[in-house]
């Protein structure tokens, strides 16, 4: 807790959000982090679709056929894109 | 009852008192109700399904496949802003028992009438108190009902108490199993509008959510906030102390709705909170909540006859209990009976033997105060039994000791 944590007056009723729930990093729970293999590859966005988190970002503008982009501040490992990739291009890797 | 210049006109209808909780539900403009049916509450959802039916009201009655389901409905129908009601007993309410407490902490203000019956095992499904009774704790308002009449009048009354901004809870109403919930009563209702005008329309305080605006309390896509997520060690407790806020308000919005419907009807319950009946000078006292208020009302009555200043309160309002109140009201009895329709197992006494105990701890009177168990799974009080206790209150006051400090009515021993 710290100085700046509200008092019971100060705050909404029944647990409402006053602030955006990004602004907590969910990223730091994981222990496993996707990595891609480029060459494997072939931007089907399974991945992105999969993603339970929305931390896999399409980027259309990326390259010339666009990319993919983990944000690994709210990636919490959970391996789900890893799972689904139909050419294995995504493993997991200990931290 | 008391006569009031401005009382409106109202019809005199044969109900029992699950007919008259759905005829009030009727009247109140519910926007959802999702339940379950269980004896001996069974009526009000029969009866609502067939206003439903015959187009008689606009809501939306949801079937659920459980009670636990019917409660999450209501919760989820009642933060999108709906009005909402629901009615269980026994060990459907002991189903709901994990959503009670999501529902109080969601601060949404469902009403939900409870027609009291006893717990399984043995399995029975006749009247007492022990299955509200375990749900003291789970941050409802609870209100218990003498008769019919008042299970009408309160229902009314909760749609106003669980909306009010100050309060934000829901509502539990207790009406004693059988004995209320299926015995007919004269009951008198109010024309439709009048109720309508009553309750009005549910109107939402304003939040901070997520994007710094203060929006309307409510789910609304427009204006899209967040209900009851994780909140851990640095802020579950804080939310915990709004909601004990919410129930000290509701100790001064509950007796300010009754006072309201009491202009309106011309009738009322003591303050609502506590309805006394000749206990201003009163040296023995019964207190007790529900139906038996009526028979001990007799024996009081034949007490006096006799010269015994005998008098009776009874718990209207159990949570919040009225702590302050039970000691103004008691405070110059001198030897007490709480009656327990419930047990409280290895803890020395019934509940609300302990409720009112804690209550009067602090008087410097220090009244004797004797705890009676009663009536359990539906077993018959008699005024017999009533005057009993009076007399064990009398013998107290003259021997200046308490025989037996927990007692059980109509046992074989």
């Amino acid at each position: 807790m710290t100085a700046q944590d509200k008092t019971w007056k100060q705050i909404s009723p029944a647990g409402v959000c006053w602030k955006p729930s990004t602004d907590t990093l969910t990223g730091d729970w994981k222990t496993y982090t996707p990595v891609r293999d480029i060459q494997k590859c072939t931007l089907c966005l399974l991945c992105v679709l999969f993603c339970p988190d929305g931390a896999i970002k399409w980027k259309p503008e990326k390259g010339e056929k666009g990319d993919i982009e983990f944000d690994l501040n709210y990636c919490k490992g959970c391996g789900i894109c890893a799972n689904e990739c139909p050419t294995k291009a995504i493993q997991m890797r200990l931290e | 009852m008391s006569a009031t210049k401005n009382v409106t006109k109202q019809e005199m209808l044969a109900l029992n008192g699950d007919e008259a909780i759905a005829y009030a539900v009727k009247q109140s403009d519910v926007d959802v109700v999702a339940a379950y049916p269980i004896t001996p509450q069974t009526i009000m959802v029969e009866k609502f399904s067939e206003y439903v039916a015959n187009g008689e009201v606009q809501t939306e009655f949801v079937c659920t496949e459980s009670e636990h389901s019917a409660l999450t409905a209501c919760l989820a129908a009642s933060a999108t802003g709906a009005r909402t009601f629901t009615a269980s007993a026994s060990a459907g309410l002991a189903l709901m028992h994990e959503m009670l407490f999501v529902t109080s902490g969601c601060r949404a203000p469902v009403v939900m009438a409870i027609a009291n019956r006893a717990l399984s095992a043995p399995l029975n499904i006749h009247g007492d108190h022990s299955d509200s009774m375990v749900e003291r704790d789970s941050g409802w308002i609870q209100i218990y009902v003498e008769n019919a009449q008042e299970a009408y009048d309160s229902v009314i009354q909760a749609f106003s108490i669980a909306e009010d901004a100050k309060v934000l809870l829901p509502v539990i109403v207790g009406l004693d199993g059988f004995t209320l919930s299926h015995t007919l009563e004269n009951v008198l209702v109010l024309p439709d509008d009048v109720v309508k005008k009553f309750v009005g329309t549910r109107q939402f305080s304003k939040v901070m959510n997520h994007e710094g605006k203060l929006v309307p309390f409510k789910l609304d896509p427009e204006n899209p906030t967040t209900m009851g997520p994780i909140a851990l060690q640095n802020y579950y407790f804080e939310f915990k102390r709004q909601q004990e806020e919410a129930m000290q308000n509701a100790l001064r919005i509950i007796p300010e709705v009754h006072k309201k419907y009491a202009q309106v009807t011309g009738r009322s319950y003591g303050d609502g909170l506590l309805d006394d009946y000749r206990l201003n000078d009163a040296e023995i006292a019964i207190v007790c909540l529900g139906s038996t208020a009526g028979t001990i009302k007799t024996v009081v009555d034949e007490l006096r006859e006799e010269g015994t200043r005998a008098g009776l309160l009874r718990i209207r309002t159990l949570r919040p209990l009225p702590v302050q109140a039970l000691r103004e009201k008691l405070g110059k009895v001198k030897a007490i009976a709480v009656m327990d329709r419930s047990m409280s197992f290895g803890s020395g006494g019934g509940p609300v033997f302990h409720e009112v105990r804690h209550a009067l701890f602090d008087l410097p009177t220090h009244p004797h105060m004797i705890n009676y168990i009663y009536g359990l799974g539906g077993r018959d009080t008699s005024p017999t039994q009533m005057r009993k206790i009076y007399e064990d209150l009398q013998a107290t006051l003259e021997t200046g000791r308490v025989r037996s400090m927990v007692n059980y009515v109509g046992l074989r021993e």
